[in-house]
């Protein structure tokens, strides 16, 4: 089924041209050719998804798997704050998140290798840093 | 569309639909917890293909950057969403639709974010 999930996902980044950088610089772009009709994604998307976060919180455990892991961190720290901003500034500068990114891979985009590489390695890069003060806050514990 | 992957996503393997911690997350992940990651992105890989084959030519696709600009756009997206946890899709809708504050507050940051490094590279640099 997560296969299934990840196809609609998809054809959804398709069909509302997420998949179009330019297209998501513009919506960005609000004060110069500004095109708000990406916001429609949102708001088309949130609603869905939230009649089934409506389900799921009837439901004992999901239909394919023994138990819901969904976040339940509620503070706002510097981490959160700090990481969108650099995502923004990323998603700003070249017009892929990381879903569309996905995507465009599939479509033989030649542009998206280096960025879904680059974007790979951000994360190696993050995991790295969180390996290194883990083990520096352990030996000064 | 998406918001029907993200409630299928939760009904059937009880998990949210941000990419960017399905992808990181994968890269320390158990072994149990990788199939439905590689599952849903090969379905997001699969997507083009499916859509050319029933309903045609995706439309046109721009991409202005040059390499240097996607390599590090790249890492800061990776870097920047790992670190906070979440994307586009994770916060900007799941987190939205969870009515999650931590999700609120980072969507309203990379917004403004993303809209303000657009300003910069189109109006005060390119301009």
């Amino acid at each position: 089924m997560a296969l299934a999930a990840g196809i609609v996902f998809g054809l959804g980044l398709i069909v509302s041209q997420m998949v179009n950088p330019a297209k998501i610089l513009n919506f960005l772009d609000v004060f110069g050719s500004w095109d708000p009709s990406l916001a429609l994604v949102m708001v088309g998307a949130i609603p869905v998804a939230a009649a089934g976060y409506a389900l799921t919180g009837r439901m004992r455990r999901p239909l394919a798997a023994p138990k819901f892991r969904l976040p339940q961190q509620t503070r706002l720290d510097r981490e959160l704050l700090l990481g969108a901003a650099l995502f923004g500034i990323g998603w700003g500068a070249v017009g892929y998140c990381p879903g569309p990114a996905i995507v465009s891979l599939g479509m033989g985009q030649p542009a998206a290798v280096p960025f879904v590489l680059a974007m790979l390695a951000g994360m190696g890069i993050y995991e790295l840093v969180q390996l290194i003060t883990r083990r520096k806050s352990i030996s000064e514990a | 569309m998406i918001g029907l992957a993200a409630l299928l996503l939760a009904l059937f393997n009880g998990r949210v639909a941000g990419i960017s911690g399905i992808i990181g997350g994968g890269l320390r992940a158990p072994p149990d917890d990788l199939g439905w990651r590689l599952a849903f992105l090969a379905g997001l890989v699969l997507a083009p293909l499916i859509y050319r084959t029933t309903v045609g030519i995706i439309g046109p696709i721009t991409v202005t950057s040059s390499s240097a600009i996607l390599v590090l756009g790249g890492l800061l997206v990776g870097f920047g969403t790992r670190l906070g946890n979440g994307c586009t899709s994770g916060h900007g809708v799941c987190g939205i639709a969870r009515l999650s504050p931590r999700s609120l507050a980072a969507t309203a940051i990379f917004m403004l974010s993303a809209a303000a490094t657009v300003f910069v590279l189109r109006h005060v640099i390119g301009g």
